[in-house]
């Protein structure tokens, strides 16, 4: 493939989700070496946060800052020197119900804090306030599209800035009666460091191209049954088969994925081993 | 950044549908905000609501996504000829080269809390209730693809008030990546209650109209808006250019702006360096100005810090109220409006002026040429972004 955009180099990984406990315990269930179970995911309280706001935040916070705190660590960076592209289909499902379930009834009464945590860029706000961060910072949605929509705007941002970044894609699922309208089975949050040169912290080479669907490659999917209905099941899950070829392991010849975005759109993926200088 | 062109542009804010209504009321230094109630919200304060919103029939084949959000966005595309300048884009470029990326804050999500109030016996939605063309706050984007028959990349971005700013920045880059050759861009926000009982529940709104720099100013009232632009790689008549973007994060409050609005400079610094532009060329601001007593006082800090204090600065959110997640598309081309027209709106309902705000803010509407604007627009969980936007001529 000729990508028009510029590489990006993947130095730190964080992976949060249902039977995938964090990145470096879910290898030999994306290498395909044991089944996938799925087991409802923990999220943690985020250490990151002052004790009372950890108390108080909520999944949404718990999730993202997890998978990020996680690729931060692996990355070994500075998280107040990285931009970051945030990315969900649809923020903490529990928090929208309640507000919902509160806006429906009588002269409600809103909490101050469940309206500041229902914006789109709640996590992304909590995450850059813990860090002391300036850095530019977007939250997208694109649906079921949402991780494609993040890892190309990761993309283009690092094209035309070259300057480190981080791509966080998380989502949650809604209680009922919202569960039944748009049904996801659990949290599942993924993290990527991702810089624009090579470092001796570099795991891989990415590079990403955005193809019309009738041009593309048919979507890689994950082997395993279980593994494979998160892929689809869940908007984050887009990214899993490129953790897969990242856990598997990368070869002297270039690893060609194709991941869901947008129904007439895809996304190229081509994963490349990095040397290292030493 | 290579300058890109605006070949066509719209909004609709309560000030009026479609370009020459919002001019003429500009120039009549007109509201759009009203004493009224929005449903049953049984709130004290003023509303930016444009009417005839439910009054809007989507065309059959868009039924599925009728919500509120998507008839506003869809009254706002039937202007100003915008449906047929994006078909012309199309038979140029082709759909697959024209993105989509829009700002909203809730999308469709009133839809969803009128349906939690027709729950039926055994807890559930209503049937006709769905999804992802409605809440999803993706959907006004998928919509506005749908409508306008564009295949290229698409996107929401949501980040509360500075959403629909940020967005003229994605299609730049991707632009001047190579991956598109044009976009449309703008914001869509509809009133719901989430958002006016929300800033109503931290003590944001305004019981009174929202009155931007004066001295007893106590926060915002909250209108709807829908603003669309057409960004296109080269053009023959632009209306105008977008010059530069710049943005940043305050990493300090998630609903208070950092005091001396250290975060709002960084992104006028970066948005005059990306245009190429010293301080000085700037000849007017367009200001975030929301008529809380945080926002206004950190961003006269943070303007004059730039700029100085000679400047001309207003904000319009005294006429068409915050529009929040649509807020930063609409400033934009009200700026546009200020540039081809040479009409710096005045700020409306300043009574007396804050002694502590320093910036040469105008009460009355000026003529002048101009030749570049900044528009600044800041958001929830510390976003910032200022766009420049220069004459087509």
């Amino acid at each position: 493939m000729s990508s028009l955009l510029a590489p990006m180099f993947i130095q730190g990984i964080g992976l949060l989700g249902p039977g995938l406990p964090s990145w470096p315990a879910s290898q030999a269930t994306l290498r395909g070496e044991q089944p996938h179970r799925f087991e409802l995911s923990v999220l943690p309280p985020p250490a990151r946060l002052p004790p009372a706001e950890r108390r108080r935040a909520g999944a949404v916070i718990r999730l993202a800052m997890a998978v990020a705190d996680e690729a931060i660590a692996m990355a070994n960076v500075d998280p107040q020197t990285l931009a970051t592209v945030f990315t969900s289909s649809g923020g903490e499902g529990a928090n929208c119900h309640s507000l919902c379930e509160t806006l429906a009834s009588p002269n409600p009464l809103v909490s101050p804090t469940r309206f500041t945590n229902s914006v789109h860029n709640a996590a992304s706000g909590y995450w850059h306030i813990a860090v002391g961060s300036r850095h530019s910072s977007t939250s997208l949605c694109a649906h079921d599209g949402s991780f494609g929509a993040g890892l190309l705007e990761a993309a283009t941002l690092m094209h035309s800035h070259a300057e480190p970044l981080m791509l966080v894609a998380y989502d949650l699922p809604y209680p009922e009666p919202l569960n039944s309208a748009r049904p996801l089975p659990d949290n599942l949050g993924l993290a990527l460091v991702l810089t624009p040169a090579p470092t001796n912290r570099s795991i891989a080479e990415l590079r990403v191209e955005a193809l019309p669907s009738r041009l593309a490659s048919p979507v890689d999917v994950c082997g395993d049954a279980s593994l494979d209905a998160l892929r689809a099941g869940m908007p984050a899950g887009a990214g899993l088969p490129l953790l897969q070829a990242l856990a598997r392991g990368l070869q002297a010849r270039p690893r060609e994925l194709t991941i869901d975005y947008l129904p007439q759109l895809k996304l190229a993926l081509r994963l490349s081993a990095v040397e290292h200088a030493e | 950044m290579q300058p890109v062109a605006i070949s066509q542009h719209t909004l609709t804010t309560a000030i009026g549908v479609g370009l020459d209504a919002t001019l003429a009321a500009l120039r009549e230094g007109r509201t759009g905000l009203a004493p009224r109630h929005f449903l049953d919200a049984a709130l004290h304060g003023w509303i930016g609501e444009v009417d005839g919103v439910d009054a809007i029939v989507l065309p059959p084949h868009l039924h599925e996504f009728d919500c509120r959000n998507n008839r506003l966005a869809w009254l706002a595309l039937e202007q100003d000829g915008f449906i047929a300048a994006v078909a012309r884009a199309r038979a140029r470029w082709g759909a697959e080269r024209i993105g989509v990326f829009l700002g909203t804050s809730t999308s469709g999500l009133l839809q969803t809390e009128l349906a939690y109030r027709h729950r039926q016996p055994d807890g559930s939605l209503p049937n006709d209730f769905i999804y992802a063309p409605t809440q999803n706050t993706y959907s006004v984007a998928a919509f506005t693809a749908t409508a306008l028959e564009l295949a290229g990349p698409s996107f929401v971005v949501s980040t509360a008030c500075s959403s629909s700013a940020k967005v003229f920045g994605n299609a730049a880059r991707m632009m001047a990546a190579g991956l598109i050759d044009a976009a449309v861009v703008g914001g869509v926000d509809s009133l719901c209650l989430t958002t006016l009982y929300g800033f109503n529940s931290l003590e944001l709104l305004s019981s009174d109209i929202c009155r931007p720099w004066d001295a007893q100013r106590h926060g915002l009232s909250i209108g709807e808006a829908a603003s669309f632009a057409l960004l296109e790689r080269d053009c023959a008549a632009p209306q105008g250019w977008l010059l530069g973007i710049g943005e940043s994060n305050d990493g300090h409050h998630m609903s208070t702006p950092h005091p001396e609005g250290a975060g709002a400079i960084a992104a006028m610094r970066m948005a005059l360096a990306d245009a190429a532009l010293q301080p000085r060329d700037i000849d007017y601001v367009n200001l975030h100005g929301t008529a809380t007593p945080s926002n206004d006082a950190a961003e006269d800090r943070a303007v004059a810090a730039v700029f100085g204090t000679d400047v001309p600065c207003s904000s319009t959110k005294g006429a068409t109220g915050h529009t929040l997640g649509a807020a930063g598309g609409v400033e934009a081309l009200i700026a546009l409006i200020a540039l081809r027209h040479g009409l710096m709106p005045g700020g409306l309902n300043l009574q007396t002026p804050d002694p502590a705000l320093r910036l040469n803010y105008l009460r009355e509407n000026r003529a002048a040429p101009l030749r570049t604007v900044l528009s600044n627009s800041f958001g929830f969980g510390g976003t910032n972004a200022s766009l420049v936007l220069g004459r087509a001529a």
